[in-house]
Order: C-alpha cells, then sequence, then structure tokens
C-alpha cells in the first residue's frame, strides 16, 4: 500500500462515521427518535453505495487515463457513462425494466460497447486530441440517442422518472442497490488491478508495450471488462454521477510515482471519499428539494476540467 | 541464443512494405539498418522484434519461430526501443528504467542500478522526464532496454533527435552493451556514423535487401547513387569517413 493509499484510507475512516451521521436532521443516536432504524435503513445503504459507486468510478478514470495515455479521459465525458445509460434507459423503453437485472445488465452492456467503441474508433495509436474528440462524440451520441428515448416516451410519469434517474443521486437508494453494485464493482476493481502493469509499461507507447510481453488484446479486454462492471454498475444504481473519474487521479497523483499501477488503489479510494463527501454536502445544504449529486458534481467537475485545459495548453497546441 | 530471420515478409494494412528480408545478427557486434525513407527499415525492426506478424517468412530465436514464445519469453530475449521518445506520465528516470524489469515480472535492482550507471544517470535518477534534455531522455529509455538484460537489443534510429556529441556517446553505449555480448541491431539514418561505427550494414531499398555486409561493401558509393539517388563520396579512412555530395 502506497502512500497515498494510506492517506485516503485515513480520510475515508473519518468520514465514513460522519457520512452516517450528516443529513437534512442530524442524527444524535442517543437523542433522535428511531435512529436505529434510520441509520441501518437509509444512511448505511446510501453511505455504502456512495462508496461503492466511487471506488468503481475513481478506479476506472485511473485506469482509463492509463490505457489512453490521456489525463483528460473520464468514463463520464468520454462516453463510457452516457451509453451505459442509453442501454439503461432503452430497457426502461422496451419495458424490460420490470425485471430486476435487465436494467444492470442493460447498463453493463451500455458501457461495454461505450469503451470498446473508443478503442476502436481511436485505435491504438491515437494521440489525445483524437480521443478526446472520439469520447466526446460517443458521449453527444448516448445523450442524443437517450433524448430520442425519452421523447418518444409513452407516458409523462415514466418520462419524469427517467430525467431524474439520469441527473444521478443517491435519494432513497436501500441496500438493494447496495447488494447489486457491489460485487460488480469489486470483479471491475479486480479486473482493472490484473490490467495495471501493463498500464504501467503503456507509459512508454503501445510499441514498447508490446516489445515488453503486453498482449494488447487480453489488455483491451481487460480494460473493457473493468470499466463496463464498474461504470455500468454505478449507473445502473445511481444514473450519470460524472467527472469523479476525471477528478481523483489528478489528486492523487502528485502524491504517487505517478505510474498507473501506482494510482488504481488510491484513486479507488480517493472516488469512494470524493462521492462520500459530495453526497453528505448535498444533503445538508439548504436548498428546498435536494440538489442531484450528478449536479452537483458536474459544477465542481466542469471548471475542474476547463482549468486541466488552461495547465495543459502548452502542451495540447 | 540466435535472431534469426528468413525470408521475412511484412505487410501494413494491405501494402506490403517489407520483402524477402534475411538478416542473421550476430551477438557483440552492432548491425545497422540503412536506407531511404519509407524503405520499410521500422517495419523490418518490428518485423524482427515480434511486433509485426510476418505475411511469409519467419524470425526465430535459437530456432523457434518468435510467434510460437510466449510474449513475456520473446520480451526477455529482445530488447526493443521505439524511435518515439513519447513518455505519458511524468516518471522519475528510475521509475522509467524500472519499467524494463516487467518482462521478468521482478524488481532487479542489480539489473536497474547496472543500466542506471552504464548510461551515467545516477545523478539524475529522481528527475521527472519533463525536465530531461533530449540527450538525458535518449539514455534513460536505452537504460530501460538494457535493465531487462535483453540478449538482442533492437533500436528504431536511437540517434535521431541527438546533437552529434550526444549521437556518439549513445554510440559508445551501445558499444559497450555490445562488448558485454549483446547483439544490437538499430536502425540509422546518418550513413556516416553506420560506416564508422556498425559492424554490419544492411540497406533496404522499397521493401527489399540492396545490400548487406560489412559497412565497406555494403555502403559503397554506387550502392548509394543507386538507392539514394545521391552521387556522393566516401573520403577519410577506415573508422573516420565522412561523406560528402
Amino acid at each position: 500500500m502506497n502512500r497515498a493509499s494510506l492517506i485516503f484510507a485515513a480520510l475515508l475512516l473519518l468520514a465514513f462515521p460522519l457520512s452516517l451521521l450528516a443529513g437534512r436532521v442530524w442524527i444524535d443516536p442517543a437523542e433522535t427518535p428511531n435512529a436505529a432504524l434510520i441509520l441501518m435503513e437509509l444512511r448505511l445503504p446510501r453511505s455504502l453505495l456512495a462508496m461503492v459507486i466511487g471506488a468503481g468510478l475513481g478506479a476506472a478514470g485511473a485506469s482509463m487515463q492509463g490505457y489512453l495515455r490521456n489525463p483528460l479521459a473520464d468514463p463520464g465525458l468520454f462516453g463510457i457513462a452516457p451509453m451505459a445509460a442509453l442501454g439503461a434507459v432503452a430497457s426502461f423503453w422496451l419495458g424490460y425494466a420490470a425485471s430486476a437485472y435487465a436494467l444492470p445488465l442493460a447498463a453493463l452492456t451500455g458501457a461495454a460497447l461505450g469503451m470498446a467503441m473508443l478503442a476502436l474508433i481511436a485505435g491504438r495509436t491515437g494521440g489525445i486530441a483524437l480521443f478526446t474528440l472520439a469520447g466526446l462524440m460517443i458521449a453527444s451520441f448516448a445523450g442524443a440517442m437517450t433524448a430520442l428515448a425519452i421523447t418518444l416516451s409513452p407516458n409523462a410519469f415514466a418520462m419524469s422518472e427517467i430525467v431524474m434517474w439520469l441527473n444521478g443521486a443517491l435519494t432513497d437508494r436501500s441496500w438493494n442497490e447496495v447488494w447489486l453494485a457491489a460485487p460488480l464493482v469489486a470483479i471491475g476493481l479486480l479486473l482493472l488491478g490484473l490490467a495495471s502493469r501493463s498500464l504501467d509499461a503503456l507509459t512508454l507507447g503501445e510499441e514498447a508495450a508490446r516489445s515488453m510481453g503486453v498482449n494488447a488484446r487480453v489488455l483491451l479486454w481487460l480494460l473493457i471488462g473493468g470499466i463496463a462492471l464498474t461504470v455500468g454498475a454505478s449507473v445502473a444504481v445511481a444514473g450519470i454521477i460524472g467527472f469523479v473519474g476525471l477528478i481523483v487521479p489528478h489528486l492523487v497523483r502528485p502524491l504517487t510515482d505517478r505510474l498507473p499501477s501506482s494510482l488504481i488503489v488510491p484513486s479507488a479510494l480517493a472516488g469512494a471519499l470524493l462521492v462520500l463527501v459530495a453526497d453528505c454536502a448535498v444533503r445538508i445544504l439548504p436548498f428546498v428539494t435536494e440538489l442531484r449529486l450528478g449536479i452537483a458534481l458536474s459544477l465542481i467537475g466542469a471548471p475542474f476540467f476547463l482549468w486541466l485545459l488552461i495547465k495543459m495548453r502548452r502542451g495540447l497546441v | 541464443m540466435t535472431l534469426r530471420a528468413e525470408n521475412l515478409a511484412l505487410e501494413r494494412g494491405a501494402k506490403r512494405v517489407v520483402d524477402g528480408f534475411s538478416i542473421a545478427p550476430q551477438r557483440g557486434q552492432i548491425t545497422a539498418i540503412c536506407g531511404p525513407n519509407g524503405a520499410g527499415k521500422s517495419s523490418a525492426l518490428m518485423g524482427l522484434a515480434g511486433l509485426i506478424e510476418p505475411a511469409s517468412g519467419a524470425v526465430t530465436l535459437e530456432g523457434a519461430p518468435l510467434a510460437s514464445l510466449h510474449p513475456q519469453s520473446r520480451a526477455r530475449a529482445i530488447g526493443y526501443l521505439p524511435q518515439s521518445a513519447d513518455i505519458a506520465w511524468d516518471v522519475s528516470v528510475a521509475n522509467l528504467v524500472r519499467l524494463g524489469r516487467l518482462p521478468h515480472r521482478d524488481r532487479g535492482t542489480d539489473a536497474v542500478e547496472a543500466a542506471i550507471s552504464a548510461l551515467d544517470l545516477e545523478e539524475l535518477r529522481h528527475r521527472p522526464a519533463s525536465q530531461l534534455s533530449g540527450g538525458e531522455k535518449a539514455r534513460a529509455l536505452l537504460a530501460r532496454v538494457l535493465a531487462g538484460e535483453p540478449e538482442w537489443i533492437l533500436a528504431d534510429e536511437p540517434l535521431a533527435a541527438l546533437d552529434l556529441a550526444h549521437q556518439l556517446r549513445l554510440l559508445a553505449h551501445l558499444r559497450s552493451a555490445a562488448d558485454a555480448d549483446a547483439g544490437i541491431v538499430i536502425v540509422l539514418h546518418d550513413l556516416a556514423l553506420a560506416m564508422n561505427h556498425a559492424d554490419h550494414a544492411i540497406v533496404l531499398e522499397e521493401g527489399a535487401m540492396a545490400a548487406s555486409g560489412p559497412p565497406q561493401e555494403a555502403l559503397r558509393e554506387n550502392t548509394i547513387a543507386k538507392v539514394w539517388s545521391v552521387h556522393a563520396k566516401w573520403i577519410g579512412e577506415d573508422g573516420a569517413r565522412a561523406l560528402i555530395t
């Protein structure tokens, strides 16, 4: 475990118990009526789910950046999460959502397709600009298809349901979502972990990596599988929560030796921390209705992306 | 282990870029692959490294086709230095060199230290890649290959972006690797460097072998005239020749 992992694990240990108490109603375990019930059935699953999703998105972002050799890569921004959402919406629309497993399965398939499309379009030699453009195009295609599905939706009620869900939130999530997402994200993290040494080799480019014994096809499948599972599962239970995969690796990288393999575990921990804290913040902020988590993170993430662009400007032009 | 290409043909997309390429480089020697732009030098080198599947013919390591080897055992025997000096993340020199141990899946501290010291990188070990000069970066990237302790080092124009002093310095490093019994195969643009520093030279023209032999024979003036369409003349003495046009 490296230094960055220890730091974020410690912060997470601190934030987790606090997150259980934080909310519109602050819980004092001794005073609040039904405190145990609220903690066990509402706050605990919500906090756990935030951490599961955050861990998956953080690690997915770190791995994607390593694979694409592009510090701007993010599963949300580059179309993976939007493709997962498209898959999920398609399953709504086709009426399969009645079955509990159809929606997550459709979301995973969408995410896998998104990652495969990105790898195919931009190829293995694509530069930062090509990957970024391809990612943004996949994202806007998925967004347009999702919008089409919504406008064609048979009734207004279903429509507003979809729109609310797309914005990404952890409101009213229960243990069911935790049990659904946790194993999928865990397997995804495992696959990304298996890919990590090969991602290090990619630091020197595709050809150098292959000359060092990296099997490009195996690596691609590990990435597609790992990202589909982590991102697909998180979209399936919480909608699109963007920018976690972009922000987190940047915060973690300066604390490590900067190789992708050193980034994956601390990015998972830092992602868990970021989503947990952000979800507490949207619960506490005094708005009439709760600010959607996905919107809140985009409000932080978009300026962050711009700041990165400005910082990288010299290198890109 | 002997590395050998026999009648190798390579394709990029539908285009045949190398045809009838045969080479049996020797350990302890520097073999230079020369040729005009687009002659297929880089493809031939990649084919020799096992990075392009042959369309026909074969590359063998100790008699076994490269394609039949596990990629990691191939990687332990053959180190490949691509032309691109692009380093995606701002890693330190020491971590960059350590990447060379990936084919071995170990830390290989001794080999890494030996590579760092062989290329005079001790003082730069903690310096991030972004703060290296062209010459320092070229040395660090070669050290990465050396850290894998390969028997064969295949380098694609390792001298391209370097000034004269750094070219000679890197060539000296390659020569000491050859003296340590590695086989070196490099793509070289500069014919004078090939003439003065290689033990064997191969000239490629449109994917086919135009000449192969000791550089004094392979890089004769009439070969240069035919392949490069340049009428040039060698002056000076063996080991210190210059090409004038």
